[in-house]
């Protein structure tokens, strides 16, 4: 029987030739990530309830710091320093305010075909690069890390066959908020969303992982885009190989196929609180706003950055905005520098912040007030997700967001 | 078999609103936990009470994989969390932390807050009533870290 790409890159990480969905198999996992979210609370378990603590493959390891960076308080500070102790002792690579993790691992470590454990949700992401990045909790990633192994359930795959362009003025960010507005929150609960066909071709690696990096919202295990000489250019160009780019059998079975022609999506928001509450910019009644957010593992890469520059340029942020822009990563960061796009976006009156999770991660930067509203490009929306409980939030598109910092208003 | 008090909550319910963001970088889950549901129900953690159990609706436990979130909540004493559904990381850091999961289709819609329910974690069943619920057993692997109290004490056991 045929299989789907995440079923084959199961079957290499447990080392056989056929699995098939609701199986479950030990895996050998070709990489671990783990964040300053939980970081901390791993390495108390580590050191105080392990009979024999020990690390099967410190290479396989790397702890990134980005939800907290820098530290906001000392019992912060705190739990940086014994992830910073912990990495040095055991000599685990550690990245400290270079980026939000997922930019992190796609530019250095992800290669197609991987299995991956991220201890943070939004490690779906890495299906850009035809990887299988999924989400854990500490005690799974502590597993893994000490015996180098972890168990899957083998998830049924959905497929999502694309075609066509997306419009001038409409993004992957419209698309992926759109399907998951039509499928539901759960809508994908513990299944792979592949993405295949020539209108997932046409996206630029950027687009793609756009798209891979909601899969979660959708409950998703993973979010896969189809590999194909895109994939091999991005990982070669950053100095790694490009081996093992699975595509489905074409008897491969799936639990359902959607088929989205890009040229039919639209401009939309996710109104608070719920990822799947979707709805068509232009059907919104004006929203008005006290602050906008560009950035996030979603959408804080150099495209988005130039959306906004290009859309702010001679222009003012309005009077009665925050704008808060955190390029992904420093190398993302750095070509805007390049380009001109922060110059454009500190003219018009934006914040720009080191690069980190910031506003989207709702603890460190840029917290709202109560019964605020803030439109963002992070990945959720959930009830207090930026601030105080009474506070809103509206996902949209980089464009939708820095016309919103402009005018005051989420509005078509 | 104890009974256990219903705490109720809808469909949809995310880890931000079982333990917001702001709290998950402090020292351990005890210093977290009294700020539980705090989003929903500012004085959740000091009504909770040992042996009280969650009912909720479809997608329990969705957005982030922080295992904070039913950490959080066996540190309250929550003996289960009873759903219609629950989101996968969500399901799947309950059984590493020793928290019983159990998915049941019914139970919602005709118990509310504060109920009386009586939970066989070995039967898999629920009794609310006259009515007897059966719910969705766990595959063999969960079921065996479950009743070893979590994944790390499946590790320190040699299970592998």
């Amino acid at each position: 029987m045929g299989m789907t790409i995440g079923e084959k890159i199961i079957a290499r990480a447990a080392g056989v030739s056929e699995v098939k969905a609701g199986d479950i198999h030990t895996v050998t996992l070709d990489r671990l990530m783990s964040n300053d979210g939980t970081t901390h609370l791993t390495i108390d378990m580590y050191n105080n309830q392990l009979k024999n603590p020990k690390i099967a493959d410190k290479d396989k390891i790397v702890f990134i710091m980005d939800h907290n960076v820098p530290a906001e308080n000392p019992k912060t500070a705190q739990a940086h320093k014994k992830m910073r102790d912990f990495a040095k002792e055991n000599d685990i690579v550690l990245y400290e305010g270079k980026g939000v993790c997922h930019q992190i691992m796609v530019e250095d470590f992800v290669c197609p075909g991987e299995l991956i454990f991220g201890a943070d949700s939004h490690t779906c992401t890495y299906g850009a690069l035809g990887a299988f990045g999924t989400g854990v909790g500490c005690t799974d990633l502590l597993y893994a890390m000490v015996t180098g192994n972890s168990w899957v359930l083998v998830p049924e795959t959905i497929r999502f066959n694309l075609t066509g362009k997306l419009p001038e003025g409409v993004y992957p960010r419209d698309l992926i908020l759109t399907i998951i507005g039509d499928i539901g929150a759960n809508g994908a609960n513990y299944k792979i969303m592949e993405f295949a066909g020539e209108g997932a071709h046409n996206l630029s690696i950027n687009d793609r992982l756009v798209l891979c990096n909601l899969a979660v919202e959708a409950g998703a295990k993973t979010g896969i885009v189809e590999p194909d000489e895109k994939v091999v250019e991005y990982v070669e160009a950053h100095g790694r190989k490009a081996e093992n780019l699975f595509v489905s059998d074409e008897d491969a079975v799936f639990e359902k196929v959607y088929n989205y022609d890009l040229s039919q999506i639209k401009p939309v928001v996710a109104r608070p609180d719920f990822v799947d509450d979707v709805i068509p910019l232009e059907e919104l009644e004006p929203v008005k706003i006290d602050q906008a957010f560009l950035g996030s593992c979603n959408n804080g890469r150099i495209d988005e950055l130039r959306i906004a520059a290009k859309l702010l340029k001679g222009k003012k942020v309005c009077e009665d905005v925050r704008f808060i822009v955190a390029p992904a990563s420093n190398a993302v960061y750095l070509q805007a520098l390049e380009e001109g796009i922060i110059d454009i976006l500190m003219e018009a009156g934006a914040m720009v912040m080191n690069a980190n999770c910031s506003v989207c991660w709702g603890s460190c930067q840029g917290v709202i007030g109560e019964n605020e509203v803030l439109i963002s490009t992070g990945t959720r929306n959930f009830k207090g997700r930026a601030g105080h409980p009474s506070s809103k939030v509206y996902l949209g598109s980089a464009e939708t967001v820095t016309r919103a910092a402009i005018t005051g208003y989420i509005q078509a | 078999m104890s009974k256990s008090r219903v705490w109720k909550f809808h469909n949809d319910v995310d880890t931000d609103q079982i333990i917001a963001s702001q709290y998950l970088l402090l020292p351990n889950i005890d210093e977290m936990k009294g700020y539980t549901f705090e989003s929903l129900d500012p004085d959740f953690a000091k009504k909770a009470q040992a042996g009280d159990v969650i009912v909720a609706g479809e997608n329990f436990g969705c957005g982030s994989s922080r295992e904070q979130a039913p950490s959080v909540l066996k540190a309250l004493g929550i003996k289960a969390v009873v759903a219609k559904s629950f989101a996968r990381i969500f399901y799947r850091n309950a059984i590493n932390v020793g928290l019983p999961v159990i998915i049941c289709k019914d139970l919602y819609d005709d118990v509310n807050e504060l109920d009386e329910v009586e939970l066989d974690l070995l039967a898999g069943s629920i009794a609310f009533g006259e009515k007897e619920y059966t719910c969705t057993k766990l595959p063999e692997l969960m079921q065996t870290i479950l009743n070893t109290g979590g994944l790390i004490n499946y590790l320190n056991n040699g299970e592998v």
